[in-house]
């Protein structure tokens, strides 16, 4: 099983998702960033899913689970470059993701971040 | 890309296989690339649930071909001897999903293709056939 890799950019923690994902990998991811949010003390997290073709119900959920668990460990989060054929196929699908935060691009999440905006 | 190709579900990372044959098959017809993410979301979905609650199976991938209207597609065909589906009304209900919660349940896949059949039997197993065609 592959794992993505966490990268800490100052107080953030950037995840930048390059492979197919398969189940056990984004249940790895979960784990993973909770250890590295506590770890660091990060106050943000950015998942980068520009080169990801497929969100299905479980990478889906997977948004959801890391951004209220990173929540409780005092971190945002934020979901940047989402495709657009995704996000058709994800509203179809009946998967909203309501309490995700998303940006553009990578960009605009780090400003969305930087911000402080109450994210919440 | 051979068509049909036969793809064994019996583990995570087959679902990810099934996902690539079915993308590799739509880009052959030159599927739009919003039709290609459905069907690929859409094989996701059902391939996990082969595996997950069918205790595994097969998908089978093929290009098709519409004699009435001309237009190509893809059609997967998700088989498993699993438990079957007890009641599948309720299966198909919007927003249903069995304890784990860990699909969204049959209605949402069922949007994002153009056809979609379903044989269950208790005990015996289900098969589950889905065709997006080309525009």
């Amino acid at each position: 099983m592959e794992r993505v890799p966490i990268l800490k950019i100052g107080d953030t923690l950037l995840v930048s998702i390059q492979i197919d994902l398969q189940d056990q990998t984004v249940l790895a991811l979960q784990e993973d960033l909770a250890e590295r949010i506590v770890q660091t003390q990060a106050r943000g997290v950015i998942i980068d899913i520009t080169a990801v073709e497929i969100v299905d119900s479980f990478i889906g959920r997977m948004f959801a689970t890391i951004a209220s668990m990173s929540r409780l460990l005092d971190a945002e989060t934020v979901v940047v470059g989402m495709r657009p054929a995704v996000a058709i196929t994800l509203v179809e699908l009946g998967l909203s993701l309501g309490g995700v935060r998303t940006a553009l691009d990578l960009e605009r999440g780090m400003k969305l971040l930087d911000s402080g905006a109450d994210l919440r | 890309m051979t068509s049909p190709a036969e793809v064994p579900i019996t583990s995570n990372d087959d679902v990810v296989r099934v996902r690539q044959v079915v993308r590799g098959l739509a880009a052959e017809v030159k599927m739009s690339l919003v039709d290609q993410t459905k069907v690929v979301t859409a094989a996701s979905e059902l391939a996990r649930n082969t595996f997950v609650y069918g205790g595994g199976g097969t998908a089978t991938v093929e290009l098709v071909t519409n004699p009435a209207t001309g237009r190509t597609g893809v059609k997967i065909v998700f088989t498993d001897e699993g438990p079957g589906i007890p009641d599948v009304d309720l299966a198909l209900t919007e927003g249903w999903s069995s304890g784990s919660g860990l699909g969204l349940g049959l209605s949402g896949t069922r949007r994002l293709v153009d056809e979609f059949d379903l044989e269950t039997e208790p005990g015996t197993g289900t098969r589950i056939s889905v065709t997006k065609w080309t525009r």
